[in-house]
């Protein structure tokens, strides 16, 4: 028996992909803010990425002012919304609350910050506006979290904005990656809305930026371009039998998952191949959709998995089944996936070493890999002078964001490697300061 | 089993836990479905010329997510006719012969006091309160709390009654008053049998932040109101003790003001009340609260090896002295157990902010440290800490020397000039002024304000 039934209606994919951190109403929002502690030098302020200063939003909403609440989260954070709902803050503010310490349940700080934000973008209140044009003018590459806060925060400065996307909406990955049950379409797009009519930089979707000649035209129409392009496809196994039907990346997989919902098939018996937190979700997203069986092959053990524990949790909460210490050798069947041949192995010193003539196979109708995204290192060649690290991260100055072509910036996981919305956000907006000082110079 | 019931002054009840003359008690189906529950008595919602009443009525105070901390109302006495009233208590009476009713009183000419005496006598009320508290309302009219804040018509007054009344008089005080001594004085002068205290503070709750108006609104306008609730009990605590210690007034006592659960029952009755009342938790909670109340009495008498409520009455007077008596050699300093504290460091910023910066924070660890030696032992950071029991106030004199302020005075050593050295802060170190905005101010200020003022990145751990 699957632990749901295949979603076939809209109102089904919302009952299976039933949000995690349902928005509070006023009284819920009321009795959780009233316990927060407001700590002197607060930990939770030390554990956010964008370093919210969030005792004092929790103090705004409680005294009745969620439009200050709301204002103090957008001051630090453009995708405040999404954040709420998207981060991991079981490992980030909530986990350093200091009630974990007193084995008292964690303020909910997420969520009492998307109560906030919530409001303010329901009913359109105007927090923030354009600066004074300065006449300057940056291209913006990616409209993700990374690309849109740099947009915001370089309004606020006064520059002309275009933001160039290859796809149809903003948020990049807020929209096309991050599972369905942490925050919906609607409300992802609400907030971009929100945030696009109050500091007015111009969109333009369907828009990939490919060849050095876009580029070369972008370098000499605006005065700095700031790279948020994220990563890339999911990374190829190189496996005999990868291109057998029903094999898919997971990036791939999840992208048409929160675009199609119910109309996205799974398999009866899924294997996902990883051990990181894209994996939990496709599994869990598999698990969703009504797959009988969902399989979670890592070739270490469990303990080594990259996934944060809750993550797994929250798989093994829908009957997701974890293979351990096996190595995918192929990938089996007759044009259709058939079954993915596993050799087993241990860890001895830090390495993996497979164990001989322990192969066999486990039967299943899909294979959903989720073994990384690549970097666009293609696409950065064409960029002159850039340096990448050895993994193919752009480098740039931790402090400016400014790469080694002076002209261009980045933020986000085309920068750290892959990392969360709020890293995203946060280094987007130190970066604009950095454009800022460069184009002020 | 220790005993609960009492006698208070010739009213009889099989518990002290009283409703006091408020709706709860507006009728006799509610005051029987009362005593059903458990209530020991009931002090009628004050009898008198009916009167007329507006819409809305109450406003509440809430902290945070708590409601109703405190209370208060612009309702004046009973609307219902007399006649009404003394019927049903006459049948209350006959189906709870041993629960106390006590009718609450307020009219205004002696004929007037004389006649609604008798006629409640006559209705089987096993005493009488007269209300000399309302502080909203009546007393535009000469009654309620116009006649508590005067002595001398209050002793007038308790006298008319006492001509006609066969059974005890309560008189019930306002708290509205410089010394509540005063009228409870007068009372005894005129012969009442017992005072009841404390009624409402006259308050205004809230002010309503669009319409510009005070809680609660009657069409745009309010009124200051009777204040009440878990806020009050504090102030009524203090004049119940001032009433109970007060050597020439000697007449029982029926704490009324913040009473909700059993405790706060105890602590009226160990400074002196005899009986107690109960308005705002009946009004929010309903008759049932008076389960845990009586079973948490019950457990603390048994606890402690009181047989009777007597037995508790006034344990702690004896502990309650003059400021000038205290003994100014005991000595406490803050004591923080390191393996209960959570980090919070809001006793950092209270001593540092707000006592007498004794409190300091080290690099490497969220768990602040006792500067000792500033340490005025003023209980502040044990009063913040969210963590029970984590910052404790040792004793740290040697507890074998004893002197009073008094003492010190009688022996010419207390300070008395501007620049004198016998006093307490003159060693006591504070911080040059100017370091308030030292280089390192940053490291005194919350959260976001340290970058503000000019740290562009908070360290690991400060
Ligand atoms: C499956 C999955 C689940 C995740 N779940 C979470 C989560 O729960 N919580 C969380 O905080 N983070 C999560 N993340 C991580 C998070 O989504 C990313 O860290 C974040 O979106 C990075 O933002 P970015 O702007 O750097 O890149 P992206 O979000 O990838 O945005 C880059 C944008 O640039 C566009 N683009 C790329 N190249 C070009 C080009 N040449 N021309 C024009 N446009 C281009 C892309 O189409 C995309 O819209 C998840 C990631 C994945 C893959
Ligand atoms: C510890 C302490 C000491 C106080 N000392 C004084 C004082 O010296 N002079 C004074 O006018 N009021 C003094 N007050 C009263 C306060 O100024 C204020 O009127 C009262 O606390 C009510 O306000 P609050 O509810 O905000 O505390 C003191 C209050 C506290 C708590
Ligand atoms: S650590 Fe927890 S209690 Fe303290 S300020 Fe942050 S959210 Fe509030
Ligand atoms: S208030 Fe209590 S818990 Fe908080 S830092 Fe101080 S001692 Fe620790
Ligand atoms: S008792 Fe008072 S002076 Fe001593 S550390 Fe605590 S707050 Fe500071």
């Amino acid at each position: 028996m699957a632990e749901f039934s295949t979603p076939t209606t809209e109102q089904e994919f919302a009952e299976n992909f039933a949000q995690l951190k349902p928005v509070m109403n006023r009284t819920e929002a009321l009795y959780e803010s009233s316990r927060c502690l407001f700590c002197f030098d607060a930990p939770c302020i030390k554990a956010c990425p964008s370093g919210i200063d969030i005792p004092q939003f929790i103090r705004q909403i409680n005294s009745g002012n969620e439009t200050g609440a709301a204002r103090t989260i957008y001051e630090a954070n453009y995708f405040g919304n999404a954040c709420g709902k998207v981060c991991p803050t079981e490992v980030l503010c909530e986990g350093a609350c200091v009630y974990n310490l007193q084995e008292v349940k964690p303020i909910e700080i997420g969520r009492l910050q998307s109560y906030a934000t919530t409001k303010v973008i329901k009913s359109d209140k105007k927090l923030f506006g354009p600066g004074m044009e300065n006449g300057k003018k940056v291209a913006v590459i990616g409209a993700g979290p990374a690309g849109i806060s740099a947009a915001c925060e370089l309004r606020l400065l006064g520059y002309s904005v275009d933001v160039f996307e290859a796809k149809a909406q903003p948020s990049g990955l807020t929209v096309y990656g991050v599972a369905p049950y942490k925050i919906t379409n609607e409300e992802t797009l609400a907030e971009m809305a929100y945030l696009q009519a109050q500091f007015g930089y111009n969109t333009h979707f369907n828009s990939a930026i490919t060849s050095r000649a876009e580029l070369a035209e972008l370098e000499n129409k605006y005065d700095a371009i700031f790279l948020g392009i994220g990563l890339g496809k999911t990374n190829e196994l190189r496996l005999p039998g990868e291109d057998k039907i029903n094999c898919t990346g997971a990036v791939e997989f999840i992208a048409e998952l929160r675009q199609h919902q119910h109309e996205v098939a799974v398999g009866r018996t899924v294997i996902v191949l990883g051990g990181g937190n894209t994996a939990m979700d496709a599994a869990s997203e598999s698990s969703r959709l009504g797959a009988e069986t969902v399989i979670l092959a890592y070739r270490r053990a469990k303990e080594e998995m990259g996934a944060y524990n809750f993550e797994y949790d929250l798989a093994k909460g829908v009957g997701v089944k974890g293979l351990f210490n096996v190595a995918p050798l192929e990938i089996t069947g007759n044009g259709y996936v058939a079954g993915v041949k596993f050799i087993r192995t241990e860890t001895k010193d830090g390495k993996v070493h497979e164990i001989a003539g322990s192969e066999f196979v486990q039967p299943c109708d899909m294979v959903i890999k989720a073994t990384g995204q690549a970097k666009q290192t293609e696409f950065l060649s064409l960029i002159p002078y850039l340096k990448l690290d050895g993994k193919g991260r752009i480098i740039a100055n931790p402090h400016t964001g400014q790469t080694s072509n002076p002209k261009y910036f980045a933020s986000g996981d085309a920068w750290n490697g892959g990392a969360e919305v709020v890293n995203a956000a946060a280094e987007a907006k130190l970066t604009a300061r950095g454009i800022h000082a460069y184009l002020s110079k | 089993m220790p005993d609960l019931s009492i006698n208070f002054a010739g009213i009889k009840s099989p518990n002290p836990f009283w409703l006091a003359s408020a709706p709860p008690t507006n009728s006799g189906y509610q005051v029987m479905k009362a005593f059903d529950a458990g209530w020991g008595g009931a002090v009628w919602k004050t009898l008198g010329v009916p009167v007329v009443n507006v819409s809305s009525r109450y406003g509440g105070v809430n902290y945070r997510d708590k409601r109703l901390v405190g209370f208060n109302n612009i309702e004046l006495i009973s609307d219902r006719p007399l006649s009404d009233n003394l019927r049903e208590i006459e049948e209350v009476k006959k189906r709870f012969p041993n629960h106390a009713v006590i009718a609450s009183l307020m009219v205004q000419s002696q004929q007037e006091w004389h006649d609604i005496v008798r006629q409640s006598q006559d209705a089987g009320a096993d005493g009488f309160e007269l209300n000399f508290g309302c502080p909203h309302g009546m007393c535009e009219r000469g009654m309620g709390s116009a006649v508590g804040q005067e002595p001398k018509i209050l002793q007038m007054i308790v006298e008319w009654v006492m001509e006609v009344a066969q059974k005890p008089v309560i008189v019930k005080l306002t708290p509205n008053i410089s010394d509540i001594t005063e009228p409870a004085l007068a009372a005894r002068r005129g012969g009442a049998d017992a005072i009841s205290l404390i009624n409402t503070i006259q308050s205004i709750v809230g002010v309503d932040l669009d319409k510009f108006a005070p809680y609660p609104i009657v069409d745009g306008k309010g009124t200051n109101g009777g204040y009440c609730g878990p806020a009050v009990k504090p102030i009524a605590l203090n004049m119940v003790k001032n009433c109970a210690q007060h050597p020439d007034i000697k007449l029982p006592i029926s704490g009324i003001g913040g009473i909700e659960n059993w405790r706060d029952a105890v602590e009226h009755i160990l400074l002196g009340a005899s009986s107690v009342q109960v308005c705002t938790a009946a009004m929010h909670f309903g008759f049932g609260i008076i389960r845990e109340m009586t079973s948490g009495l019950e457990q603390y008498m048994v606890e402690k090896g009181f047989n009777t409520i007597d037995d508790m009455v006034g344990k702690a007077l004896p502990n309650v002295l003059h400021w000038e008596d205290l003994n100014m050699k005991y000595k406490v300093t803050a004591n923080i157990n390191e393996a209960k504290c959570i980090g919070c460091q809001l006793c950092y910023t209270a001593c540092e902010d707000g006592a007498h910066q004794a409190i300091k924070l080290n690099a490497g660890t969220r768990i602040p440290e006792i500067i000792e030696e500033n340490c005025v032992g003023c209980n502040l950071c044990s009063l913040v800490c969210p963590v029970e029991q984590c910052i404790t106030m040792e004793q740290t004199d040697s507890g074998t020397q004893h002197l009073t302020w008094k003492e010190r005075v009688e022996a010419g050593t207390a300070p008395t000039e501007f620049e004198d050295e016998k006093a307490g802060g003159r060693h006591h170190w504070v911080p040059a002024p100017s370091a308030a905005l030292s280089k390192e101010r940053h490291k005194t200020l919350p959260g976001k304000a340290r970058i503000i003022n000019g740290e562009t990145e908070v360290p690991a751990e400060a």
